[in-house]
């Protein structure tokens, strides 16, 4: 497996450690301005029904979840069979610049944004679940399959006829010798998309979302967790039913299966773009006002959101990275052996559970602060990476001199897996980032706060604004994680982000 | 090459549902109570509608209210159950746009604050001083009884904006979500739909022990039916009158179950100034 050279990088740990203290120092230094007050509070009658709804799911209309189920794989599908060759051919092109900065800055905005920009024209239409999904991933695919290239051999390339172009290169020789591994990533990034397919819900397409959250927020807790189990049970089985034979059949099935676009026209699309989301001022021509409103807007929402963002991202971080290194020996075959099958249970749930639910039960626990927030972002997080570390854990080849247990764990599994373990948590930096977008209920005002109340309140200049200003962190931040995990040696992670 | 064929395909699929255009007349409601099985009671009421139109009637359900709003706007559905803010904000962007019908029950809405027995606050007339740093939390952002109004009333009596009255300020995202939050006291305060609060509570679903109505607003004018006004032109001269009367003589109580209302009252643009006004006041429209 070419995956398991990188999990081995020998780094000489020094650099390593060094990057993680500067990290849990960043942490630490966050606290005392971060705002993470408990509150006391009488959960248990709430946290009472949430538990005893999660053991008792019941859903009284079977027809129902089944469409649901089957629009959420749909979009999921079609999205990632879309984006796949689109990603492909940026990342054949990965030497421009232009296509870097593209990539980078549609990889930037959540699915959920994206979906509420293409609500505004395709309303909630098979056109917008679709592009709200293939528009990111195209840029997260670009990205990651131009760093496999990097790491393929370049031997087989000369023996190709001198004068042969680009595409050839890619089609003879760079495409075939990577194939293992970029299937294995689309795989990965198929389950992801089932989340944001889900995801998408709570903003209105008709995935399974669209009734976990309806459930949710009524209190109808059993009706939720059906959903839930339903969603875990879909995640668990991917790899028996995604067959690669079955795909034409399932790509048809979800085009079948896909709601109806109603028609937009040219006209509104042409508003959007040229009067909607740019200030009054603006569009008269007033150029000073316009340039005002910009910095009212910058200086009154989007810096103290920023930092506000950034400070809670740089905590999730640093708790999501512990969490993962906690969990992932419990679904690690060469840690818990047979005993692993709770513990993938439990990482399972952990990253498929919608953040916005941890956050609530955490909610009820902990009163409205930054904490709730920080620890719903780190056990979504967390689980995710501690999935992806017992996979890579167990992949370690075996000798018969191998310490055990925490031995194992502490002086040979946990030190082999770091230099991934770290990349892992850079790529999911600006993944926990985007995330935080979802703490409104919280009370606390990241910039997702505000470009939420911006398309509430119909004010879709200011929300493209906040839009742009995350973007940009987002870009910003990634080339930061970039520079930090080629200084040390955390190459890459076999581009599992 | 066989990859490319299905993406074609596929693309001209979407065209084709691009072009399809029959002329249905499409309705929608904002989520605001009882949201599940929204579908299946709202899709009698599209039933009883195209029996009583001549034309076909369907009902798409939405997650928020912005998104009602831009339905609206985007000609995707040409008649909506608004909120007082929410009609209001989709008659602003749709010229010729008009109210038609009221609840009986909207003629004089009101909302209540509620507040967990911790914060040590007691029912009373007027707005207590005691309020001042508590924890507090709206219901959704765009709603007229869970925010617009509330605020309003706190505005008005502390002279300062909920952010500088209170601790913490958050936003539910739901009426009933409201009431779970606050009846566990992980905040302090909250401001709900009364129909809600009177429903939950006569469910048995609150424990009132915990949680109570500590003060209520006066009332305000809040849901709407609004149509378009290019109405008349696609379905025919007389159609916006049709639809009027429709609505006032639903008198099917299971019907009127779903919004729930007693009955429906005419209702003009006219009576939903003081929402508008409310909401110049406290900067959520220009």
């Amino acid at each position: 497996m070419p995956n398991n050279r990188h999990w081995e990088i020998n780094s000489t740990g020094k650099k390593l450690a060094l990057l993680s203290l500067l990290f849990l120092l960043s942490a630490l230094i966050c606290i005392p301005f971060a705002d993470l007050k408990i509150y006391p509070s009488e959960p248990w009658r709430e946290l009472g029904r949430i538990a005893w709804g999660f053991v008792t799911p019941w859903w009284d209309d079977p027809w129902l979840l089944v469409q649901a189920l089957g629009q959420t794989i749909a979009f999921a599908l079609l999205a990632v069979v879309l984006a796949v060759p689109v990603g492909m051919l940026l990342a054949m092109l990965w030497h421009w610049r232009v296509v870097r900065m593209l990539a980078a800055s549609v990889r930037a905005v959540h699915e959920i944004f994206w979906g509420l920009l293409f609500m505004q024209l395709w309303g909630l239409s098979a056109t917008t679940g679709l592009l709200a999904i293939l528009i990111p991933y195209s840029g997260v695919f670009a990205k990651v399959f131009a760093e496999i290239f990097t790491r393929q051999s370049p031997l087989p390339q000369a023996t190709l006829a001198p004068a042969s172009d680009r595409f050839s290169r890619y089609a003879y020789t760079l495409i075939p010798q990577a194939f293992a591994e970029l299937s294995h990533y689309v795989r990965y990034r198929f389950e992801c998309a089932l989340r944001s397919s889900a995801i998408l819900g709570f903003i209105g397409l008709p995935t399974l979302g669209f009734h976990l959250e309806t459930a949710f927020k009524q209190g109808q807790y059993s009706e939720a967790a059906a959903l839930l189990w339903v969603f875990f049970i879909l995640i668990a089985t991917i790899r028996f039913w995604l067959q690669p034979k079955l795909l034409p059949v399932y790509v048809i099935a979800a085009i079948w299966l896909l709601p109806e676009t109603p028609p937009v026209s040219g006209g509104m699309l042409w508003q959007f773009i040229s009067e909607d989301i740019w200030p009054r001022s603006l569009q008269d021509g007033d150029l000073s006002a316009a340039l005002s409103w910009y910095a009212r807007v910058f200086t009154s929402e989007a810096w103290p959101a920023l930092l506000q963002t950034l400070m809670l991202t740089q905590l999730a971080l640093v708790l999501t990275g512990a969490i993962a290194l906690m969990v992932y020996p419990l679904g690690s075959r060469a840690l818990a052996g047979r005993y692993r099958l709770p513990g993938r249970g439990l990482l399972l749930v952990l990253r498929s559970t919608p953040e916005m639910m941890f956050a609530f039960v955490l909610l009820l626990l902990f009163g409205p602060s930054g904490l709730p927030a920080v620890v719903a972002l780190a056990l979504h997080n967390g689980g995710l990476i501690g999935f992806l570390a017992a996979g890579h854990s167990e992949k370690q080849i075996q000798r018969l001199d191998d310490p055990s247990g925490m031995n194992r764990y502490l002086y040979q599994q946990t030190p082999r897996l770091y230099p991934g373990f770290l990349a892992f948590l850079f790529y999911r930096w600006e993944v926990i980032l985007r995330e935080s977008a979802i703490m409104g209920i919280l009370g606390i005002a990241t910039l997702g706060f505000f470009i939420d109340s911006a398309f509430e309140e119909l004010r879709y200049d200011k929300a493209f604004f906040l839009i742009l200003v995350t973007a940009l962190l987002n870009i910003l931040v990634d080339s930061v994680s970039r520079r930090l995990r080629r200084v040390s040696g955390a190459e890459d992670a076999g581009g599992l982000g | 090459m066989k990859s490319i064929t299905r993406v074609l395909s596929l693309l001209a699929m979407f065209s084709a549902s691009l072009l399809a255009n029959a002329e249905t007349f499409v309705f929608t409601a904002i989520p605001d109570e009882d949201e599940s099985r929204l579908q299946q009671r709202f899709n009698k009421v599209a039933d009883y509608l195209t029996e009583q139109l001549g034309v076909e009637v369907k009902y798409i359900p939405v997650k928020s209210y912005s998104a009602a709003i831009t339905a609206f706007r985007n000609d995707q559905v040409q008649l909506a159950w608004f909120g007082g803010l929410s009609g209001v904000q989709a008659r602003r962007i749709v010229d010729g746009s008009e109210a038609i019908a009221q609840g009986y029950e909207d003629q004089f809405f009101k909302s209540y604050i509620i507040a967990h027995k911790s914060a040590g606050l007691t029912p009373a007339e007027t707005l207590s001083d005691a309020l001042k740093g508590k924890t507090f939390t709206f219901g959704s952002k765009g709603s007229t009884s869970g925010r617009l109004m509330p605020e309003f009333y706190l505005r008005e009596h502390f002279n300062a904006a909920p952010a500088d009255v209170f601790e913490r300020v958050g936003f539910s995202g739901d009426h009933s979500r409201t009431i779970a939050q606050v009846q566990s006291g992980a905040y302090q305060v909250g401001a709900v739909n009364y129909s809600v609060w009177d429903a939950e509570v006569a469910a048995g679903k609150i424990d009132t022990n915990s949680v109570q109505v500590i003060w209520t607003t006066p009332t305000y004018p809040d849901y709407q039916w609004t149509i378009r006004g290019d109405v008349d032109a696609r379905f025919g001269e007389g159609f916006k009158e049709k639809v009027r009367t429709t609505l006032l003589n639903m008198t099917d109580k299971d019907l009127l179950a779903s919004f729930p209302r007693q009955s429906f009252v005419p209702a003009s643009n006219a009576d939903y100034a003081p929402i508008e006004d409310t909401a110049k006041a406290i900067g959520l429209i220009d």
